[in-house]
């Protein structure tokens, strides 16, 4: 511990200001401050002492909150290919999570060397602090893609939604879209062979490294949620719905597993770093919006079914409650989360060109979350200069 | 008994060293100082010279704008140094006091306000909007007194009062004549004094800090317009106002709260406003590797053992500066011993009760604004404390005017800026922002 705290004190000469590796002040600030607590104390004119709790915590925090849906999804990826090429009953459990964890490992490391790569780079070039708003998004990104998605696409997706939708405005906290959304809509739009459509980009049917099987034919795993949109939803039965609460369904890596996503869920709500009322009012809003399809006769998927299949409760969970992008204001929180619950579900049932509706209901409400805002501080701008008025 | 404003909001931090009720007395050594900084929005004139003699009650420096605003010394002795920094601000103006307290006589028959503008206690009055020393020009639609403060580590006013009944029950008399008074008190204050105040309208408050600032207070029972202005006294003032009143002379003795984590024995000292600190801090403190605030931990000015006590001051903190802390992997360590509002760290295991000992780190690096409704759920006031931190550092008045700067100052942000998971510097922002408003608006 000391060493290192000599190592960095050894280092810092060289990479500040007129240093031989200031290029690197960046690199250096961002490891260090991860490895010690900053001993920066307040200024003068500022409060004297601080709460313990800062952005490195809450980040780590929501990563924590996201392992038990990736560490599933990898199992499941394993699982998955089993079951396509018909050796379950070969597989061993270990077998299929080092398969999963092979395929979806290399997905991390190119999210987070590319984002991390480009967020060091405006740090350095705009002289502040590396953010950690990416640790977030990078590891959100593999797991809102399909397990074949090629990595390449990957990292092009990657830097254009860390450019695009997060640095051009200034950075973690100034971004209106959820930057890992942007990622996932830009693989949707662009490259919508390797994302949805084609059924058989949910299951991985080759083998990684001698682990794994190799699929027989190229054969169809769509996931539950398409068949339901696009076949009628013929042959949907109570063992779907389980195996889509545990997870064991074809989709996106991360998103399968309703039990994983809870858990999730339960810390991030715990620990406050999500909100309580974004998240009740997106379930609240597509299972209202689901049981008034139903009723209508537009859509024979139940309005829990909803909830449980494809990316709604992963998008309600980790997603919609961003803290950046979403409503910042109590009362608006709860508009913004029913409107997502309403849309994702009305492009679900309405929609017939694709089956999911979570991404497109998010990042809209993203565009709107401040025009909610805007009526509820308008409010509180009205009250205050009616009451100059009256006095 | 005045009917019960509840306040939800807030968070009261319970810091180890809290002063005990016990009141020593020190010496009153050689050198004071009035510092023109510790009046808000002041541009002073000195109107002594160096080796003037000056009595208690005697003019040091005016406002320039309001020469009849004057600032006055708090002890007998020597005018020994006009201290001034760059650019030839005045930083302070130094009295060798000669230990007699020879006292100038004022009438007080007279016009109250003129009374006490020429007393120099007018000086410590404070208005809102911008919180800055208040004009005497204008006619404010009432003046505001806290008698508690709930920040940690403050003083305990009730304490404080005991024995002094008479001249704050003066003082509040003197003020009603100016302006309607309204007087702010907690529901655990239970002196006659204050509960039963008369020539004032008592208020009782039930919350946890800021509930004791008295902005939230004005919010609460009669918030500033654009166009209104109230003024603000200190509850310790308003005994200053008494004593003058009851004696027709200025004493500007204080019951400060000297607490923190680094004071052995905490508890209560009689000092002057302006007293050097060496005297309180020697011996009573350590000092090595310790931050001496002057005022209380949440609003006041890291300052020296050589400092001088301020004006507004009603405590001096010590707490561990903590520049060689060297906490290994922050964001992941369980850190048991942190006070943390947030669940990820385990203060909230170990109940309301416990006393933490903080230091004066950051902890973190400054962010833009991430989460959203942190400052709202420790901000009892009816204002978008984030929409209107925005306002200010973008600087767009009309907006800044429209979400309420009016009614805000610097301190009632303290607790908001502590809880920041984003480290920005909100009273800072705040100040800068009132300020530039007041340019905008002269």
């Amino acid at each position: 511990m000391k060493a290192l705290k000599k190592l960095f004190d050894n280092i810092h000469p060289y990479v500040e200001e007129g240093g031989k590796f200031h290029a690197f002040r960046s690199l250096v600030d961002g490891f260090e401050t991860f490895a010690f607590v900053p001993n920066t104390t307040s200024r003068a004119g500022s409060v004297n002492i601080h709460d313990a709790i800062d952005s490195k915590r809450i980040m780590s925090l929501v990563v924590i909150a996201l392992l038990p849906a990736l560490l599933f999804g990898m199992y499941n990826v394993g699982y998955q290919n089993a079951l396509a090429a018909g050796q379950l009953g070969n597989a061993t459990f270990w077998g299929m999570f080092l398969y999963g964890a092979l395929a979806v490992l290399p997905k991390i490391i190119v999210s987070y060397a590319v984002g991390l790569g480009i967020e060091f780079v405006v740090a350095q070039w705009k002289n502040e602090e590396i953010q950690e708003g990416f640790l977030v998004s990078g590891i959100l990104i593999p797991m809102i893609v399909p397990v074949t998605c090629p990595l390449w696409i990957l990292a092009i997706a990657v830097a254009f939604s860390v450019i695009l939708a997060k640095e051009i405005f200034g950075g973690t906290g100034m971004n209106i879209f959820n930057p890992a959304l942007i990622t996932r809509a830009f693989l949707f739009f662009s490259y919508p062979s390797a994302m949805t459509g084609d059924a058989t980009v949910w299951v991985s049917q080759d083998t990684i490294f001698g682990t794994g099987f190799a699929a027989p034919e190229a054969c169809t795993a769509a996931t539950p949620l398409g068949q339901a949109v696009t076949e009628g939803f013929a042959g949907f039965d109570c063992a779907t719905i389980q195996n889509a609460i545990t997870g064991l369904i074809p989709g996106c890596i991360g998103e399968t597993s309703v039990i994983a996503i809870a858990l999730g869920a339960i810390l991030l709500l715990w620990t406050g770093v999500a909100s309580w009322k974004i998240m009740l009012s997106v379930f609240v809003g597509g299972a209202a919006t689901g049981y008034l399809m139903q009723a209508a006769g537009l859509t024979a998927i139940q309005w829990y079914e909803h909830l449980v299949l494809g990316g709604f409760a992963f998008g309600a969970v980790f997603m919609a409650t961003d803290p950046v992008t979403s409503s910042r204001t109590e009362c608006g929180k709860y508009i913004y989360g029913l409107l997502i619950g309403f849309i994702a579900v009305m492009v679900r049932v309405l929609n017939p060109g694709y089956p999911e509706g979570m991404m497109l209901a998010i990042l809209l409400m993203n565009l709107f979350a401040p025009l909610i805002d805007y009526c509820f501080v308008q409010k509180n701008i009205s009250m205050r200069a009616k009451r100059a008025i009256k006095k | 008994m005045a009917s019960v404003i509840k306040l939800r909001k807030g968070l009261d931090i319970n810091l180890k060293g809290k002063a005990t009720k016990e009141t020593a007395s020190i010496s009153c050594p050689g050198e004071y100082a009035l510092v023109p900084d510790d009046f808000c929005g002041l541009k002073p004139k000195v109107v002594v010279k160096e080796g003037d003699a000056v009595k208690v009650g005697d003019a040091l420096f005016v406002d320039k704008l309001h020469p009849e605003v004057k600032f006055v010394s708090p002890v007998s002795g020597t005018v020994s140094l006009v201290e001034r920094g760059e650019r030839r601000k005045l930083m302070s103006i130094r009295v060798q006091a000669d230990g007699k307290q020879e006292a100038r006589q004022f009438d007080v028959k007279g016009d109250v306000k003129s009374l006490l503008l020429e007393s120099g206690l007018f000086g410590f009055f404070r208005q809102r909007p911008y919180d800055v020393v208040a004009n005497p020009e204008d006619a404010p639609k009432a003046i505001f007194v806290s008698a508690f403060n709930s920040m940690p580590l403050s003083q305990d006013f009730e304490y404080v009062l005991a024995g002094q009944e008479a001249d704050f029950q003066a003082g509040i008399t003197a003020l009603s004549k100016l302006a309607k008074v309204y007087l702010g008190i907690s529901v655990k204050q239970t002196n006659a004094a204050l509960t039963a105040a008369k020539d004032c309208e008592v208020n009782v408050f039930d919350g946890p800090a800021p509930a004791g600032n008295v902005g939230v207070q004005i919010n609460h029972v009669s918030p500033v317009n654009k166009g209104e202005v109230v003024w603000t006294l200190g509850a310790e003032e308003v005994i200053f106002v008494g004593r003058l009143m009851n004696n027709g002379k200025v004493d500007f003795t204080r019951t400060i709260a000297l607490a923190g984590s680094e004071v052995s024995a905490p508890k209560y000292y009689k000092m002057l406003v302006g007293q050097k600190l060496t005297t309180l801090i020697e011996g009573n403190a350590k000092v090595e590797g310790s931050r001496i605030i002057n005022g209380n931990v949440m609003t006041g000015v890291k300052t020296t053992q050589d400092g001088f006590l301020a004006a507004h001051a009603t405590e001096v903190n010590v707490i561990p500066e903590g520049d060689h802390a060297d906490e290994m992997l922050g964001w992941i360590m369980p850190r048991f011993n942190t006070f943390s509002t947030h669940r990820s760290y385990f203060s909230w295991l170990f109940g309301k009760k416990k006393e933490y000992v903080m230091d004066a780190r950051v902890k973190g690096g400054e962010r833009h604004m991430i989460m959203s409704g942190e400052y709202d759920k420790v901000f009892p006031m009816d204002i978008y404390a984030g929409y209107l931190v925005k306002a200010i550092i973008t600087g767009d008045i009309d907006r800044q005017e429209a979400l309420g700067i009016y009614e805000v100052a610097p301190e009632d942000f303290a607790i908001a800026e502590f809880v920041d998971s984003s480290k920005l510097e909100l009273q800072r922002i705040v100040r800068e922002g009132l300020d530039i408003l007041r340019k905008e608006n002269a």
